[in-house]
């Protein structure tokens, strides 16, 4: 009698959700060539994965822009969430609208937008240069690219996590500020006191989307490639990676095991932040 | 003749990309359908007999080719599908083969490219449907790329005899002689950029087909294949002599840092700030249409040489029609791919545009003696004819050629952007060359 109810949702979960990794686990014990057709080869590939610089790199690389893009990229969201909830700011609706604007630009072509930007013949770099006569920094060489990519996904994402906090300020109660201005709070106090405790699940959350987004990092150096092909190698992010050996190299047994595996990283990166993040005190 | 919808055809090709991943882990299915072991005989019943031909191909000038096609034999019905260009075709043909179905009777291959299909059995022998005997009818260079032994894997379809293209106006302005020699190059490359930082004499992040072809010019032999046997070496005298020049233009920023087909290339190349290109003979088209506003600036020589008064070349691209062994009518695909690459066929598409793999038409006088107004009326054919006959003998790509290609950039291209040795860049290559081929199962050595 249960299962009649929940079968539908079941069998819609299962096909949806489960098949698809259960298929990708499947996949990855297999080995395809181009000489001598498909292996069973047990975990082999998730030997080759452990242990394979060129995913482990793009790895620390995401991981390396994770630490310095997120913080960056929450706290001005946090600053600008905090500054039009203050009810001080002159046109407020207008500042909410602006910097929510380049989320709704779908990511392929902030990238293309920023690419011309950055261009150091043609672009505006190229024209900056020409006009005051200086060099500046390629913004496409391979020091400098990942700065670059930071830059574009900091544009796209601010609003949207500005969006996130604001409206989880808007749901503190006023009286809470009132409260805490008769007991004395300047407004630095109220903030630090009152309204940041108040929205940290939203915190938590921002954070773990953005842990995940990073790791997943895609659309823009893609795009980029293009333009910078030898500083945004194949391997650049794991994910590229994968592309990579799925696309052109036809391993996809091999390019399933490294999504798994950094599937699972994601995980567990992922709920160690959510602990920690809902931990009170 | 019909086309495909875009929309349906990107359906398709999704459905194939998922069936293919299922085909993928259900061990490999490569037995085709067709009733195989043509004879000429058999070919020209399925002619009378007609059906449908369905092709993947990016070229343009086959659409004449199979309107003609069909005129002659009123009941057969080609399928002209473009299923993308170079990477992204050959990817959906190896999923529809793995997939067992919706595989095309006939697809271009890229030279680079047939040592993937050929090894792999995805395409079939030709040589019993009566293509042997076309080996004198095709310059040397091309059909040694479609054939193993006594195989032919492919028939040719045009071909990329490298040209010197430059922007004559720039050299005048300056007063640089066009260079006859690499090292008179590296002279002008100079000079140019002496005279007016901004023009540079070519451009190059980093481009594996241009730096194989020109390797191939200088003597290079890097890749040895042996059926599954294969040698990767970029230690030789002949890829020596190119990374020593090419090195002195990486260090000295000579060449611009514009990827080809982008935006800015085109600009360059109008402009006069991108001052030569050594390519394919098909480039005439592209400059034509896509830098239109230099037209009457440029001109055509042949390559600059790696010793004084050589008339070495190579080839950079060009492509071939294959058929695929999954392919539903085999008869009727080599006979539409014959039709297209030989005799009327292959006229007619060297008459819309096409540059020809074939010796009747390289020698004809219309063709050699066609002015090309954009390069101020020269004959220009004379010089890409002239480099057809001049290229080097016995070059061969690697048996998994499309992908070492792909991951030029992530070694290789370390030199372009940092004081990475080309040498070093090129062994870098080499080695994840090596090791993605033993992983694919060849034997590969250094």
């Amino acid at each position: 009698m249960g299962w009649g109810f929940a079968g539908p949702f079941v069998a819609v979960f299962g096909l949806v959700f489960l098949a698809p990794i259960g298929y990708a686990g499947y996949l990855s014990l297999f080995r395809d060539r181009l000489i001598g057709g498909t292996s069973f080869v047990g975990l082999d590939n998730y030997g080759e994965a452990l242990t394979d610089p060129r995913f482990w790199d793009g790895l620390t690389r995401v991981g390396l822009f994770l630490l310095v893009q997120v913080p960056i990229m929450l706290g001005i969201a946090l600053l600008t969430a905090l500054a039009i909830d203050s009810g001080r700011l002159y046109g407020k609706t207008f500042f909410r609208v602006s910097i929510f604007l380049p989320y709704a630009v779908p990511a392929v072509v902030a990238s293309l937008i920023w690419g011309f930007m950055y261009g150091g013949q043609f672009g505006l770099v190229g024209n900056i240069n020409e006009a005051l006569g200086v060099s500046l920094p390629d913004p496409l060489s391979p020091s400098l690219v990942l700065a670059s990519i930071g830059n574009i996904v900091t544009w796209e994402f601010v609003g949207y996590n500005m969006l996130i906090f604001y409206s989880a300020l808007k749901v503190v109660p006023r009286s809470l500020y009132e409260a805490a201005a008769i007991d004395g709070a300047g407004e630095w106090r109220i903030v630090t006191s009152v309204k940041l405790p108040a929205i940290r699940s939203a915190l938590v959350i921002a954070t773990i989307f953005s842990i995940i987004g990073s790791f997943q990092l895609f659309n823009e150096p893609s795009i980029l490639q293009k333009l910078a092909p030898n500083a945004i190698t194949n391997d650049l992010t794991p994910n590229l990676y994968t592309y990579s050996l799925s696309f052109s190299g036809q391993q996809h047994n091999y390019a399933a095991t490294v999504a798994i595996v950094m599937g699972v990283i994601t995980a567990i990166i992922a709920y160690a932040v959510q602990l920690r993040g809902m931990r009170k005190g | 003749m019909r086309t495909r919808t875009p929309r349906r055809l990107l359906g398709a090709l999704a459905v194939l990309a998922a069936l293919s991943l299922t085909a993928t882990a259900c061990g490999s299915d490569d037995s085709g359908t067709g009733t195989g072991g043509g004879t000429p005989k058999d070919v020209a019943a399925a002619l009378e007999k007609g059906g449908k031909v369905t092709v993947w191909a990016w070229e343009p000038t086959l659409k004449k080719v199979a309107a003609d096609f069909e005129k002659k034999y009123p009941n057969v019905d080609v399928e002209l599908v473009n299923a993308g260009t170079g990477d992204k075709q050959y990817t959906a043909l190896q999923n529809a083969v793995a997939a067992g179905s919706g595989a095309p009777d006939v697809a271009q291959i890229e030279y680079y490219a047939l040592g993937q299909f050929s090894i792999g059995e995805t395409v079939e022998d030709l040589s019993p449907y009566g293509a042997a005997k076309y080996g004198t009818s095709f310059t040397p260079g091309p059909w040694n790329a479609v054939t193993e032994d006594k195989a032919v894997f492919a028939l040719p379809m045009d071909s990329g005899p490298m040209a010197f293209f430059y922007n004559k106006k720039v050299f005048d302005e300056h007063g640089v002689k066009v260079p006859t020699t690499w090292d008179a190059y590296v002279e002008a490359a100079r000079t140019l950029h002496k005279a007016d930082p901004k023009i540079f004499i070519t451009n190059d992040t980093g481009d594996a087909g241009a730096t194989t072809s020109l390797i191939w010019q200088a003597g290079g032999r890097p890749y040895k294949t042996d059926g599954t046997k294969v040698t990767v070496d970029f230690g030789d005298e002949g890829t020596k002599k190119y990374t020593a020049t090419w090195q002195k233009l990486l260090d000295e920023k000579l060449v611009a840092p514009i990827s080809s087909w982008s935006d800015a290339w085109y600009k360059g190349l109008a402009d006069g700030s991108i001052a030569t290109l050594s390519i394919g003979a098909w480039m005439p088209a592209n400059l034509s249409s896509g830098v239109a506003a230099a037209s009457g600036d440029w001109r055509v020589a042949p390559l600059p040489q790696w010793t004084e008064g050589g008339k070495a070349s190579a080839e950079n691209g060009g492509s071939s029609l294959a058929v695929p062994k999954a392919a539903k009518n085999k008869e009727l695909a080599y006979a539409f791919a014959e039709f297209a690459t030989t005799g009327a066929g292959a006229t007619s598409r060297v008459a819309e545009g096409a540059f020809p793999a074939t010796r009747a038409d390289l020698e004809s006088r219309a063709f050699l003696d066609k002015p090309f107004p954009y390069f101020g009326g020269q004959q220009a054919n004379r010089v890409f004819a002239e480099s057809a006959r001049n290229v080097g003998e016995d070059w061969s790509y690697l048996p998994f050629q499309v992908y070492a290609n792909s991951i030029f950039n992530d070694t290789a291209g370390k030199a372009y952007v940092s004081p990475t040795k080309l040498d070093d860049g090129l062994k870098t290559w080499q080695d994840a060359s090596v090791k993605y081929g033993n992983d694919q199962g060849f034997t590969v050595d250094e």
